[in-house]
């Protein structure tokens, strides 16, 4: 009789912005099973949602994600303001795009540098969210606020990017630049990354198709969606940038997929603040009306779409959310089983659900419910790995 | 030939279609035919499933899929209605494994049943969850009468 032992991975975790359960159930090193539930964080904002106006309704969506905090406003906003085709002036549909691309480079960098530490290349880790930092600082020049930036409003934005700071915007953005270049060859020539990386849970084409999946995922396997050029929104289709699609599938795609469109972030953005009209930030929004909206944004993670049914007073009739991570997560799947067990958190962790840091993490013997491995023997087997590898190597 | 004009043609007297905007399109369609318009859509068309979303309403649970053509930038929201108090729908998986995660959120956030679904468990909500109570239907008089001990999350 085969030894099938059970590892359970979550639900809750310091760095998860969404809990999820993985069940692995493994023979010897390799995954032969899986399972997922998620859940723990369901906050029923659908129903709240029924319960507040359209104005708090931004605030109340914006706080669904900490890390992409902007994309759920986007598109609900998006999605109110398709209920009666209410126009949104142009200038605030630059600011939107600069948020919404901002946005990407900070959460994309964040996910290289998690998915660093956890191969156990802290250096990695360090200088990505190094960089992370002016990103962060841009933010506040233009919001206040580090993150949730409350910049979004039904009919268009709170807040103005003033005349006078756009040359320290671009001169910050040209840094950001840098330093992403610099970090996309660092990480890209690793010969040990490549190895960790390479060929490592691999979705096939046919695979993320038939799944649904979105965003930089699906990019890496060779799906060419990205909304923000299939359903143009913002200021999208008045600038120039480029979709990243790669073949392989693999981990290493999905890195190189996220550190590539870092750079278009920083070309969107810099052609949009050179290119911002002057006139006025929002449209007065005297009623929503009677019907239906959906507005879709491309978040970092994938595509994003509100749906929400207005009945002529002031509060949605219903407001569905779908985030990409509920497309994405279901993918693992077809990428995790016959892969060993020191990769198969990476492979979660590719999809970026931020799925890291492992102190929840412990191997369990079905038969007795005892603990066998914990949580930081997990992250010790998977960076003993990049260890044997690095001596490998040299 | 535009996926619109083909709808039309293909489910003449079946569907009703309202055109939104030029990239927003509506289709009511009755339940029985719903199955063969999104495969259409699906495989025939080429269409991307986004997401279905449920909505409680007083005859019944209705559910848009929401079918994203990303070549012309359209959305195509197929709009049926399942009929209370049985609430039963036929899944959609066998044709579109995208949506098994959304059949079990609305089956267990609205009460659909779908029939044929390979594992309609539960995924958001916690195992000791009562029975019976849906978080997302609306709160009305029928419902009170129906369970008055009800709570609602």
């Amino acid at each position: 009789m085969p030894k099938e032992t059970l590892i359970p991975i979550g639900p809750f975790h310091p760095l998860l912005e969404e809990p999820e359960f993985f069940k692995f159930y493994v023979e010897g090193e390799k995954v032969i099973d899986a399972e997922v539930r998620i859940g723990w964080n369901h906050r029923g904002i659908e129903k709240l949602a029924e319960g507040k106006t359209y104005e708090q309704d931004v605030f109340l969506v914006e706080r669904i994600c900490g890390i992409c905090s902007t994309s759920h406003p986007f598109a609900f906003v998006q999605a109110v303001e398709d209920v009666s085709g209410i126009e949104v002036p142009e200038r605030a549909q630059y600011i939107r795009t600069i948020i919404g691309d901002l946005e990407r480079i900070h959460s994309h960098l964040l996910w290289v540098g998690l998915a660093g530490h956890f191969i156990g290349y802290n250096t990695v880790f360090m200088w990505a969210w190094k960089y992370r930092e002016p990103v962060l600082d841009v933010f506040e020049a233009i919001s206040g606020n580090r993150n949730h930036y409350g910049m979004f409003k039904v009919g268009g934005v709170r807040r103005d990017i003033k005349e006078t700071e756009i040359p320290a915007l671009l001169k910050a953005i040209d840094e950001i630049e840098g330093f992403c270049s610099m970090l996309l060859k660092a990480v890209m020539d690793d010969p040990v990354i490549k190895a960790r990386t390479k060929g490592v849970g691999v979705l096939k084409k046919r695979d993320a198709l038939a799944m649904g999946v979105l965003g930089p995922v699906a990019r890496a396997s060779g799906v060419a969606i990205d909304i923000r050029k299939d359903h143009p929104y913002a200021a999208y289709a008045k600038v120039d940038f480029e979709i990243i699609v790669l073949q392989d599938g693999d981990v290493f795609s999905k890195m190189a997929v996220r550190l590539l469109e870092c750079i278009e972030s920083v070309k969107i953005i810099r052609q949009a603040l050179k290119a911002m009209p002057p006139g006025p930030i929002e449209t007065e929004v005297r009623e929503v009306g009677v019907g239906e909206g959906i507005g879709q944004h491309e978040a970092p993670r994938g595509e994003v779409i509100h749906y929400v049914r207005a009945n002529g007073s002031n509060y949605p009739e219903r407001h569905k959310i779908r985030a990409p991570s509920f497309m994405n997560v279901a993918s693992f799947k077809k990428t995790v089983i016959g892969e060993s067990i020191a990769d198969a958190a990476l492979i979660t962790a590719a999809v970026d659900p931020c799925y890291c840091c492992t102190e929840r993490m412990a191997v369990v013997d079905p038969a007795t419910d005892k603990i066998i491995l914990s949580g930081e023997e997990l992250v010790r087997l998977c960076q003993e790995k990049t260890e044997k590898l690095k001596k490998f190597k040299s | 030939m535009n996926v619109v004009a083909e709808i039309k043609e293909r489910f003449s007297d079946k569907v009703e279609v309202f055109e939104k905007s030029a990239k927003r399109v509506y289709v009511t369609v009755a339940k029985p035919d719903a199955k063969e318009l999104v495969r259409f859509l699906l495989l025939e068309r080429g269409a991307r499933f986004s997401i279905a979303s449920g909505v409680d309403t007083r005859p019944g649970i209705e559910i848009l899929y929401h079918m994203a053509f990303d070549e012309l930038g359209l959305i195509v929201s197929v709009r049926t209605l399942v009929e209370k108090p049985e609430l039963v729908m036929e899944t959609f998986t066998d044709f579109m494994p995208a949506a098994d995660w959304i059949e079990r959120e609305i089956h267990e956030m609205l009460g659909v049943n779908f029939i044929g679904h390979p594992h309609l468990k539960r995924l958001l909500l916690p195992d000791d969850w009562p029975e019976g109570v849906y978080p997302y239907r609306k709160k009305t008089f029928e419902s009170e009468q129906e369970n008055p001990e009800r709570e609602y999350a």
